[in-house]
């Protein structure tokens, strides 16, 4: 069958949905590839180097009559008039926005896999556009905070003065947010992260940034169970806000990457928050084409608020076109070796597949959008060992306040009672019994692992101490105490010499 | 010579800080041996004090007890096997718990009970308060010398380690609870009365005893720690009967050290320490035998000499069995060998491993493995997934993936390491028996694992001399 790259159309796309080293791919595994002339210019491929990798050059009416077109951006009707009756398209179609589109589709019975709808699973992580386009959206937009900024981001300490870093903060640490944490955190800045998705911590801290916490616990899980975050409580978003608003007064750089699968992107940033930042600040808000995480943000402008620039493009992916290009065409080709496993250039849309089904949006005269739900098994989803312990996890929750002070309550009214009824002497006593625990509990509390056996040892030893007590009581006149005390003493004195010989034996044994 | 109470009071401060500064400088690697000398130094400057107290009779009766019990402490720790230190600790524990138990009754003795008619009310309090002391005192130091001598004995294995499991036995230890509270109010108002401290005493060494024989084995770090923690509250309540600061300050010291081991042992295991407590690690264990495992695939000290030779990394997993065979020599020899050949050799040392905690670390350091490539379970398990070749050592239940994969198991959420990810690993086992937990492990089983039966030690030596 014969694979169709036309050029795209949308303005302000620079890329192209293929490459020449994805064309030999597609060689490979038996399809013809038919490049419209000029599609890969603004993508830096010249139509010579898709005629050395094998494919051939076309006029744009042929390139839309072929088997399979591959694209970027959703087609226009147009384009879709120009296709073959029971062709196939593949490329990003955005299907719960475009109704228009899927009907003009399934009238042509053209079947069309989204490239938006690649679930999260292991399995399709080398078919997973979004990724690879968001990670590159990351990089980019810490470039463009950069080129808007007028500050160096890392710190410096020169013969002419001292310059501090940047301080960025990046909010959702998806594929996106963590790209920008590393190339921020590379370019030198100071980099805060947050996510709704406590899980998430370990992959910023990794990634060089320090991880924001909410002083605030979600009930439930915050992953939706197909690998995105999804909307939080209104306690939530409070807490999350007030974050912001704290968060918004110190740092230089704000990048958002908060966006909803489906649904309009939350507002994040408010007017208030932006006012609040030092002039000369960046907010750049990767969700400016769902409606922006800033209320300020105008989709694919530079807005200019009393000296803050909040950066709204959308075509962050579109400004690395080349490898953009490539990365792409890498997704399409690992789609196509799924789809087409016997290597023959026909395509096998196998509905058994939940990678294949989840993708297919219209499947010939039929729309099969949206896919029945399935679950990945990405992170969030907690292991079912969970269940087991549940009793115990119990045990451990945070005390509620109310609970915990009414117990200190409690305890410090029953030690009053005691502390009126007992006498002097006995409340001494007490109080260098209750530093000394503080004490014993701060000193031992980061022991080493390897030095636990030593320490007991050596707490045994200690705790011959007893020995004083029987010490001064082996001088009274009964015979009876005596000899009990006696007997107090000689064992307590093995405790002690037994105790501190075999510690000092035991140490001397560990050596770097 | 005698000493002024002045000068007693600042000895037995100064001793108090060489306390806190030992246990300071235990908790650190480099800082370990001085914080031992704090420690020596402090118990020396406290005995020459008391000593020395014009109070003080009887000299020769303490010296030569003294000089007796130290010439036997000076055998027992010199004699010790590194193996055989959780049965030291144990046993050097339940001295702290009898010792406390025979000042609590001296401490009664003492007392003058014929004027107690005549007493006036702030006195009688001051009197209650000793007698709850006295009670306290003796309940604890109890506990803790029958506690200490059957855990002593169940490390020895002179006893069997399994747990003791009396019907009822949770209703028996409430019993004994209550019970003990009505002695103790009963002992108060009768102003002492010998015959209920007799039976308390009667009663917290069975209970004692009943609390750590319904422990099971695999839980014998935590009740070590625990112990250890007793050992120190009975110092601190003597403390209390006799007015002593010092032995407040160390009791507690000891005490909270005790306790908060105790609970880093609970949190490696992921169990709550009431569980432990409360008695029986694994006691609900219906041992699957039924479930089909599949094959276990057998391996001779060769081809793992062979594998080893061909491996980049690899990591040593031992437990509680490369204890019993005495394989830490043959273990650190054979690492040598594998360094000098350029592979990279380290250890993964599970947080319960062994049976008391702590207790790898200081076998590996007997055999003098330096201890940097020594690393805890945090530090390593993301690690395994890179490594050729793992080698467990006589551990079973540390390296169970039951207790990651399947739900039903006893040991469901505690953390293990993770040897399973590795490309190939080796298990040296006597048999295919249970570890401790009775729970079969399903390692064994897995396509990259190859068994390697008979004595650790042995066989260690002979890869050893296929290399």
């Amino acid at each position: 069958m014969i694979i169709g790259i036309p050029k795209e159309t949308l303005s302000g796309e620079n890329r192209v949905a293929s490459a020449p080293t994805a064309v030999v791919s597609l060689l490979k595994l038996g399809f013809e590839v038919k490049i419209q002339k000029g599609c890969g210019t603004k993508a830096s491929f010249t139509d010579q180097e898709f005629i050395d990798a094998g494919a051939s050059v076309a006029v744009k009416k042929d390139v839309w009559q072929s088997d399979i077109i591959f694209k970027v951006n959703p087609p226009t009707l147009d384009e879709i008039a120009a296709m073959k009756e029971g062709a196939y398209l593949v490329g990003f179609i955005a299907p719960a926005q475009n109704e228009d589109v899927l009907a003009a589709l399934k009238d042509k019975k053209i079947t069309t896999l989204a490239m938006e709808m690649v679930p999260r699973m292991t399995r399709s992580q080398s078919m997973d556009a979004l990724s690879s386009m968001a990670n590159i959206a990351g990089y980019r937009a810490v470039i463009e905070a950069t080129h808007q900024f007028g500050r160096f981001l890392t710190g410096q300490i020169t013969a002419a003065g001292k310059m501090p870093p940047a301080k960025v903060m990046i909010i959702g640490a998806g594929v996106a947010g963590l790209a920008a944490i590393g190339t921020a955190s590379s370019l030198g800045a100071i980099v805060r992260a947050f996510d709704t998705r406590p899980e998430v911590k370990e992959q910023i801290e990794s990634m060089g940034a320090e991880f924001l916490e909410l002083d605030y616990e979600e009930p439930e899980d915050t992953g939706s169970g197909d690998g995105y975050a999804k909307e939080m409580s209104k306690a939530f978003i409070d807490a999350e806000m007030a974050l912001f608003a704290e968060q918004a007064k110190d740092v230089d750089i704000i990048i958002t990457t908060a966006m909803i699968p489906g649904k309009p992107a939350p507002k994040l940033i408010t007017t208030a928050m932006v006012e609040s930042m030092k002039t000369g600040s960046i907010i750049v808000d990767l969700a400016a084409a769902g409606g922006g995480n800033c209320e300020l943000t105008q989709a694919g402008k530079v807005v200019n608020e009393k000296g803050v620039k909040i950066i709204g493009y959308t075509d962050l992916v579109s400004r690395l076109p080349n490898q953009a290009s490539q990365l792409y065409a890498n997704n399409l080709v690992s789609l196509a070796k799924l789809l087409c496993k016997e290597k023959d250039g026909t395509l096998n849309i196998n509905f058994d597949d939940v990678v294949i089904r989840n993708m297919t949006v219209v499947k010939a005269n039929e729309i099969t959008f949206p896919p029945p739900a399935i679950q990945v098994s990405a992170a969030p989803v907690k292991p079912k060992a969970e269940a087991v312990k549940a009793p115990e996890i119990k045990v451990k929750e945070p005390v509620s306040p109310v609970k915990k002070y009414s117990l200190m309550a409690a305890g410090a009214l029953l030690f009053a009672w005691v502390a009126s009824v007992a006498p002097a002497d006995f409340l001494s006593h007490f109080t260098v019994f209750v530093l000394a625990c503080v004490i014993g509990y701060n000193v031992v509390w980061n022991v080493s692992h390897s030095l636990h056996t030593p320490l007991m040892s050596v707490t045994n030893a200690i705790s011959g101490i007893i020995i004083v007590g029987a010490i001064l009581q082996v001088g009274n006149s009964n015979p009876l105490i005596q000899v009990l005390a006696g007997v107090a003493i000689l064992i307590a004195t093995i405790n002690i010499v037994g105790g501190f010989v075999v510690t000092k034996r035991m140490l001397k044994m560990f050596r770097k | 010579m005698e000493f002024s109470q002045g000068l007693i009071s600042a000895a037995y401060i100064i001793a108090a800080l060489l306390f806190i500064f030992s246990l300071a400088g235990l908790s650190k690697q480099q800082t370990a041996e001085t914080g031992n000398w704090y420690g020596i130094v402090g118990m020396a400057i406290a005995l020459i004090a008391t000593i020395a107290d014009p109070r003080v009779d009887n000299v020769w009766i303490i010296l030569v007890t003294m000089v007796i019990g130290a010439i036997i402490g000076l055998r027992l720790a010199k004699k010790v096997e590194m193996t055989q230190m959780p049965e030291l600790v144990a046993i050097l524990h339940s001295f702290v718990g009898l010792a406390a138990v025979l000042v609590g009754f001296n401490s009664y003795f003492e007392m003058d009970h014929s004027v107690m008619a005549t007493f006036s009310d702030s006195q009688q309090m001051a009197v209650n308060i000793h007698l709850v002391e006295v009670f306290l005192g003796v309940f604890i130091g109890s506990v803790t010398f029958t506690g200490s001598i059957v855990a002593f004995a169940k490390l020895r294995g002179i006893i069997n380690s399994a747990a003791l499991m009396l019907p009822q036995r949770h209703k028996l230890n409430l019993v004994a609870g209550i019970v003990a509270i009505i002695l103790l109010v009963t002992f108060v108002q009768q102003g002492g009365g010998d015959n209920t401290l007799y039976l308390m005493t009667f009663i917290a060494l069975v209970f004692g005893w009943h609390l750590v024989a319904s422990i099971g084995g695999a839980d014998m770090p935590v009740v070590v720690s625990m112990l250890n923690s007793y050992s120190g509250w009975a110092a601190a309540a003597a403390g209390f009967m006799l007015n002593n600061d010092l032995l407040i300050v160390t009791g507690a010291l000891v005490g909270s050290s005790g306790a908060i081991l105790s609970y880093i042992m609970c949190k490696a295991m992921n169990r709550s320490f009431i569980s432990v407590i409360a008695g029986g690690f694994g006691t609900n264990v219906v041992i699957d035998t039924e479930t089909d495992y599949g094959d276990h695939i057998e391996i001779n000290a060769e081809s793992v000499a062979d594998m080893l030779n061909g491996a980049k990394s690899v990591i040593i997993t031992p437990g509680y069995g490369m204890a019993v065979a005495q394989a830490q020599y043959p273990v650190y020899e054979m690492t040598q060998a594998l360094k000098a050949k350029g592979i990279d050799v380290r250890f993964a040392i599970h947080p319960v491993a062994g049976r008391l905690p702590g207790h790898m670390n200081v076998l590996l350091a007997e055999a003098k493995v330096p201890y940097d490539i020594v690393l805890s379970m945090d530090e390593i398990n993301d690690d395994f997934a890179k490594t050729d070749v793992v080698l467990v050592i006589g551990a079973n239940d540390t390296v169970n993936p039951a207790a990651s994969e399947d739900p039903t198991s006893p040991i469901a959420g505690m953390p293990v390491l993770e040897v399973w990810h590795a490309k190939n690993v080796i298990v040296f086992k006597r048999s295919m028996n249970t570890g401790y937990a009775g729970v079969q492990n399903p390692l064994f089983f897995k396509d990259n694992t190859q068994m390697l039966f008979g004595d650790a030690k042995d066989s260690v030596e002979q890869i050893f001399k296929a290399l």
